[in-house]
């Protein structure tokens, strides 16, 4: 029997290791996985590689997870804002190197990864500094540049509904890098609102396929971020 | 209105929306290109996409209704309008990239004569680079539209020969709404379409840092 569902965020992030690479859902705080990455920081893993469209915003969730020192690398398209100084102090000091990559560049690096597609061509970031360095070449008399795709250990990502299959529908625009996130990684671990039985979700609306998925956890009433940040709140 | 001061913000997001066709896709920029869902003209309908993956976004929430997973780009607060559909960030970007969207209207530092976006960094060395969407949208929407200021806070030019700031995207803009004049990007240069009212060809000039052909009267480059 196929049944993907652990007990608690903790059981769920337990198999992340020293050194991993991550992805984390979310655009903003929507869809950010907040309870998995709160686990993951009581659980310890370090030097980790972190694939996630920001880098955080007040001392929660991912921002709280470079604040403990666990993230060595951060590959985004968008780690600056208002509420982002834990990464901006960290960035400044050395302590996290940074991989800008252009946001639809970066989803469809996760897509190929997700594909086993190893590198792509396109003309975003051609004659701009991040496209220095690449690979080039000429199509049809447009100038593209060689992106190589994105693969990740772990995948932590907030969904909606899920079920024991791990087939998962999100809500909103909290889907985002969820899809393309849990393709991409080898174990995809999710949180939902609702674990619901098997047939509850409809198979014509299913967004994520439960292939993609290996380990999901109910967590019934999930932190909206972005009001932790506006209450100043800290994690742990 | 003066010389100094020219069109409003409001004012430039609607001479932008006048020139967006009935039924155009429409990617709008973080800032003062948000103003233009605000100015569609009576009788035409535009979708207006955003990257974070919602295509039919609405206006604001009243106070209160605010939804946290239903946020825009510029991670404000919006709503989805009848007929709106989510998507994930692959299929977002594989619109904007796949030449799908037909409009978007962005903010700049710095546009080149020759149609060059600066719009990302201001390359000082401590600040901390963040690129968005940017270059996707540039590199692959048809018709990438500006709205700016017409100078800097310092009074220097954002129409310029060449850009010094970093760029965004080679080649790439079509038409830029300032609030001293409306100017199309063109094989021969920048081209004046319109001026705001009071405001002479020769002071839009002097706060342009590359040539303005005069282009008022129906002429074609």
């Amino acid at each position: 029997m196929i049944d993907k569902r652990c007990s608690s965020a903790h059981e769920a992030v337990a198999p992340v290791h020293d050194g991993a690479t991550v992805m984390i859902g979310g655009f903003g705080s929507a869809g950010s996985p907040v309870e998995l990455i709160h686990a993951l920081i009581d659980h310890g893993a370090r030097g980790l590689t972190v694939i996630s469209n920001n880098a955080g915003c007040g001392r929660v969730g991912l921002a709280a997870l470079i604040e403990a020192g666990r993230v060595e690398r951060i590959i985004c398209s968008f780690p600056r804002s208002a509420d982002a100084e834990v990464f901006a102090a960290a960035f400044r000091a050395g302590r996290v190197a940074l991989d800008l990559v252009p946001q639809g560049t970066l989803a469809e690096r996760v897509r190929a990864g997700g594909a086993a597609i190893p590198a792509f061509y396109t003309p975003v970031s051609a004659g701009t500094p991040l496209g220095e360095g690449k690979e080039r070449r000429s199509f049809g008399g447009r100038e593209c540049v060689l992106e190589h795709a994105l693969t990740a250990d772990f995948a932590l990502v907030r969904a909606e509904r899920a079920d024991r299959y791990g087939n998962l529908v999100y809500r909103k625009t909290a889907r985002n890098f969820g899809p393309v996130m849990c393709m991409a990684s080898r174990v995809a671990i999710v949180q939902a609102r609702r674990i619901v039985e098997p047939g509850e979700i409809d198979p014509e609306v299913v967004v994520t396929p439960g292939v993609f998925v290996q380990r999901v956890v109910e967590v019934r009433d999930p932190a909206d971020e972005s009001a932790l940040v506006r209450e100043g709140r800290r994690y742990p | 209105m003066s010389a100094q001061t020219g069109w409003s913000r409001e004012e430039m997001a609607a001479l932008a929306a006048l020139d967006i066709p009935d039924g155009t896709y429409v990617n709008l920029g973080i800032g003062i290109p948000e103003l233009v869902a605000r100015h569609v003209p009576a009788g035409r309908e535009l979708v207006f996409h955003t990257e974070n993956g919602l295509l039919g976004v609405g206006p604001p929430p009243a106070p209160g209704d605010e939804d946290a997973d239903l946020i825009n780009a510029g991670k404000k607060p919006v709503t989805a309008v009848p007929g709106a559909a989510f998507f994930h960030h692959a299929d977002s970007f594989a619109m904007i990239r796949g030449g799908h969207i037909g409009v978007c209207v962005l903010g700049a530092m710095q546009v080149s004569a020759a149609g060059d976006l600066a719009n990302w960094s201001t390359g000082e060395p401590d600040a901390i680079p963040a690129v968005g969407g940017a270059m996707d949208l540039v590199a692959g929407v048809g018709r990438v539209l500006v709205l700016m200021e017409h100078v800097t806070r310092r009074g220097e030019p954002k129409l310029v020969d060449r850009c010094t700031l970093p760029l965004t995207g080679v080649g790439v803009v079509s038409r830029v709404y300032t609030n001293l004049a409306v100017v199309d990007i063109t094989p021969r240069g920048l081209v004046a379409r319109g001026l705001a009212p009071g405001v002479p060809l020769d002071a839009v000039q002097a706060r342009t840092g590359a040539p303005l052909i005069d282009g008022r009267e129906g002429e074609k480059p």
